[in-house]
């Protein structure tokens, strides 16, 4: 707690007076850490703010030790830069496309080795979760990272409820599929094999950094960041935090994974971060942050994406290169 | 001879000043997308990852001026129009925009870093596709004036047609920039194949003329 909230001060004054926040930061990049702060600390205010996207609102969520005090990239950066195919391969097609996307209503099958299956509409899965904020770096298979504030909440909480039986050891999900909505999955050389599909094991599914995310930035998220609702699994290249989630399938074996059946020797099913893995195109041994210009330096990648102290032990005694 | 040449000049000057005029022209059109795109990155509005940007476009221009130089030939054969004269300028604003291309990548990417250069070079294949067309480009692009024309003779037709080679690189090199297959790069593949069956075509069809002559 402490530490989250010397974070966020930090995060707030770190550019501290004489040099006023505008003047450094776009206005609503400013705006909105003030936002987030309100939303964290002074719930009564938030709400009385109108949210910055019409389709948007306003998310309440408590701070959480798990978030690095790392400055977060700009909402504008996060929300224009995106990887989600099913609405275009250009890193800015997303943002263009995914208005398409219709969120509400919205369910959610959590089903397979389970005692009690279950077919959630979303406000109901989110009824007894307290959301929380979690600012998690995300470093993209591609070389390039980001910070970006989260708010959801463990994915844990929606495994328990349906009680996995014994036989379990896999998670499976699986994104919305609607051609009709995404002008992405068409076409005469499908980009991938659709519906978009990812797997953990049990283990990774329940650790306490798994999350499923509903917000950043303190609001809803917008529709090209995978609305209404994500993985983020902070220690994985970016492609295995899967979007728009509409079934999440228990299993006893290794499901299968889009990127890894577009391409085996590419793409491994576990795909943990790992600077001395390199992928056979690129080198992950650094990464460039996202949105510090043209002259942006490039930076070491941290093992597990600098998570390894938590979620290292997952994998002890395991062959990280050839389980890549 | 200085009386002959000045003769000349005075009864056909305009074409060879709307030459000049005209390839003037081409130049500044050609790099305009350049200057474009590194003003944008100068000035901070080329998104949120510049660097890649800026390689991307000069990639896709360094791509658009070897098919246009490409297409000089067909162009000529198939309608007549004839743009034989600036093709020599299509094909060096190819071998500018391709070194625009890697010092981007040296300079900014990278910043010097020879040793993940290097690695790169060895061990990615696009980047070595890359590099391979580079390579070819820059004995084409020294040997492309007048003197080296005279100079070299029938040797230059046959150094000219590695250009061939490093088209091929080129278009291999934008299908392994991306993930998965999506379309720009296939098209780019595409058109670059067809300008090179049309020489192979021609190629054929000439020695197939050749051989019952000598036959
Ligand atoms: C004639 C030579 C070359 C041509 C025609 C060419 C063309 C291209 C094209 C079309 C792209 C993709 C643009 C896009 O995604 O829209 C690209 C990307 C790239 N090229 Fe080249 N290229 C050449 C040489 C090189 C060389 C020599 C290097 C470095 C050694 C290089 C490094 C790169 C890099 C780093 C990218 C960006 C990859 C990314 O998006 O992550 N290229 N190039």
């Amino acid at each position: 707690m402490e530490i989250a909230i010397s974070g966020i001060h930090r995060l707030l004054f770190s550019h501290a007076p004489p040099v006023r926040p505008s003047e450094i930061m776009p206005r609503d990049v400013y705006l909105n850490r003030r936002d987030l702060i309100l939303g964290a600390t002074a719930a009564g205010l938030s709400a009385a703010m109108a949210p910055r996207r019409a389709e948007a609102a306003q998310l309440e969520a408590s701070p959480s030790p798990l978030s690095t005090d790392e400055e977060p990239t700009a909402l504008e950066h996060i929300t224009n830069y995106n990887n989600y195919y099913e609405f275009g391969t250009g890193k800015e097609d997303p943002a263009k496309n995914a208005h398409t996307l219709t969120t509400k209503p919205w369910t959610v099958k959590v089903d397979g080795l389970v005692s009690r299956p279950a077919e959630f509409d979303l406000n109901d899965l989110l009824k007894p979760v307290t959301l929380e904020e979690r600012v998690y770096r995300l470093r993209c298979v591609e070389g390039w990272s980001m910070v970006i504030p989260w708010v959801g909440f463990p994915l844990s909480e929606v495994l328990n409820r349906v009680e996995p039986l014994g036989s379990a050891k896999f998670v499976a999900f699986e994104t919305v599929l609607r051609p009709e909505e995404m002008p992405g999955v068409g076409g005469f050389f499908p980009v991938l094999d659709w519906p978009y599909v990812e797997g953990l094991r049990l283990d990774e599914a329940m650790h306490p950094l798994a999350i499923l995310a509903v917000g950043l930035y303190g609001e809803t998220l917008p529709n090209q960041n995978g609305a209404p609702i994500r993985l983020v699994v902070p220690w994985k290249y970016g492609f295995k935090s899967i979007k728009s989630i509409v079934r999440i399938t228990l299993m006893e074996a290794q499901p299968p994974t889009s990127w890894n059946k577009q391409n085996p020797r590419e793409y491994g099913f576990y795909s943990n971060v790992n600077p001395e893995v390199d992928h056979p195109r690129w080198s992950q041994a650094t990464e460039l942050p996202i949105g510090q210009g043209l002259f942006a330096k490039r930076k070491p990648t941290l093992m597990f994406n600098g998570y390894g102290e938590q979620v290292a032990q997952l994998y002890a005694g395991m062959d990280l290169t050839k389980f890549y | 001879m200085l009386h002959r040449t000045d003769v000349a000049k005075k009864l056909r000057p305009s074409p060879a000043v709307r030459f000049r005029l005209l390839r003037a022209a081409l130049y500044w059109v050609g790099f305009a997308p350049a200057v474009w795109v590194f003003y944008l990155g100068f000035t901070n509005q080329l998104g949120a990852n510049p660097v890649r940007t800026l390689e991307q476009e000069l990639g896709i221009w360094t791509l658009r001026f070897l098919i246009a130089t490409l297409t000089v030939t067909p162009l000529r054969n198939l309608t007549g129009i004839s743009l034989l004269r600036y093709r020599r300028t299509l094909g060096l604003l190819t071998f500018y925009y391709a070194l625009l291309h890697f010092a981007t990548y040296m300079l900014i990417d990278y910043r010097l870093d020879l040793q993940a250069i290097t690695a790169d070079i060895v061990k990615r294949p696009y980047i070595t596709f890359g590099m391979l067309a580079l390579a070819i480009l820059v004995p084409l692009a020294v040997t492309s004036n007048d003197r080296m024309v005279r100079r070299l003779g029938s040797t230059w037709t046959k150094l000219h047609r590695w250009v061939y080679l490093a088209a091929t690189a080129a278009a291999v090199h934008y299908l392994l920039v991306v993930k998965s297959w999506p379309l720009e790069p296939i098209v780019y593949f595409a058109i670059i194949a067809v300008l090179l069956a049309y020489r192979l075509g021609k190629h054929l069809r000439r020695r197939r003329r050749r051989r019952p002559a000598a036959a």
